[in-house]
């Protein structure tokens, strides 16, 4: 895409407003049919955040579309992935002096309702992490048979690698404060992070907690994980859960190494 | 034996070639054909002298030559292909790191802009 093109209209997200400012951040991919609903729900519930779209270079109309909707949108200039998308939000966020950051899929799946909830247990808590569960309370929330299995196969490896019960690893609608900011905008996992970025704070021996959330259907379009990538993720997952536990710290990395 | 020796010259010549020829090209620049001239070379000099290579099977006890020859070939194309994914992993974590910086400047330049 053409810099002139990408550079086109929308606001800006300007440098955090006060010592608890929170920004709200959606990574997305040719969510065009969705993203447009995410992002007034989001402003709807919390009308004072700014909400910063990061889109994976989409070949539909996201772009447009989030910012007609009244989000700022960071482009990316080539295909990066969930972890790097995700993560370079992290950095704009720090360094814009963000206090906290919301995680909201750009495909409809998370209650914008719930965002208010999970801001509140960062503050009241001081941990550097809160995830939203699907089951946390029961809320009638369901996931295929494939993706159920494997959030119970992690649960049961990550319990004690992380000391504590984990019910929904798997998922995105997460908030974190400036201290996981730091640590995540120097390191984060580059593919599906959710599970890798819990051991990554444990290993800052960071504190995580979990709300009840309600989680929808997609609003449009079709989830990238199919039956077959559940396995690889399932692999992929275990490997870098077990890397990030024995990781090496000491090797030089770019200022600002993924 | 001898024909097998014949082989890994001549793949060992053509190896050599295409490095070159691609250097030439601007195809692989001149620090990671390196690794490819050494080992083209290796097995170029351990196929044209078979003396240095029944040393070898002598000394590392495998009780054939030209599994010696494969088991050498096999090692050194292994440390290769292991030294490539390091340097492809560094490029990948640069890639994304520049990706990143440079969204993040022209979103900054955009800001700017619109003050």
């Amino acid at each position: 895409m053409p810099l002139d093109q990408r550079a086109k209209g929308g606001g800006a997200v300007k440098r955090a407003s006060g010592p608890d400012a929170l920004l709200v951040i959606v990574p997305a991919l040719n969510e065009e049919g969705a993203i447009g609903e995410v992002v007034r729900q989001i402003r709807q519930h919390v009308p004072g955040a700014p909400v910063l779209v990061i889109d994976d270079c989409s070949d539909d109309g996201t772009i447009a579309v989030a910012r007609a909707a009244g989000a700022d949108v960071l482009p990316l200039a080539h295909h990066l992935g969930l972890g790097g998308c995700v993560q370079a939000g992290y950095k704009l966020a720090y360094e814009l002096g963000f206090e906290y950051v919301i995680r909201v899929d750009g495909d409809g799946q998370h209650d914008a309702g719930d965002i208010p909830a999970i801001l509140e247990r960062l503050k009241s808590t001081g941990c550097e992490m809160v995830i939203g569960s699907r089951f946390v309370e029961e809320n009638g929330s369901t996931t295929g048979m494939v993706r159920g299995l494997g959030i119970r196969f992690f649960r049961m490896v990550l319990r004690p690698i992380l000391g504590k019960a984990v019910r929904d690893p798997t998922s995105g609608f997460v908030g974190v404060n400036r201290r996981a900011l730091e640590v995540f905008s120097r390191s984060f996992p580059l593919e599906y992070p959710e599970i890798e970025a819990l051991v990554v704070l444990q290993r800052r021996r960071f504190h995580f907690e979990e709300v009840p959330v309600k989680m929808h259907a997609r609003a449009a379009g079709k989830s990238s994980i199919t039956a077959r990538k559940s396995l690889y993720y399932i692999a992929h997952v275990l490997l870098g859960v077990f890397v990030n536990i024995l990781k090496y710290d000491g090797r030089p990395r770019p200022r600002d190494g993924g | 034996m001898d024909s097998l020796l014949h082989v890994t010259t001549v793949l060992s010549v053509v190896l050599l070639a295409m490095v070159l020829i691609s250097v030439r090209r601007a195809h692989i620049r001149v620090e990671y054909s390196v690794s490819w001239l050494l080992a083209a070379g290796a097995m170029l000099l351990l196929s044209l002298s078979r003396p240095a290579l029944e040393a070898i099977r002598r000394w590392t006890g495998v009780p054939d030559t030209p599994l010696t020859l494969f088991l050498m070939a096999g090692t050194v194309f292994l440390v290769m292909f292991f030294r490539f994914s390091i340097i492809i992993s560094h490029l990948r974590d640069d890639n994304v790191a520049l990706a990143q910086r440079v969204a993040m400047l022209e979103y900054r330049l955009r800001s700017l802009e619109q003050e």
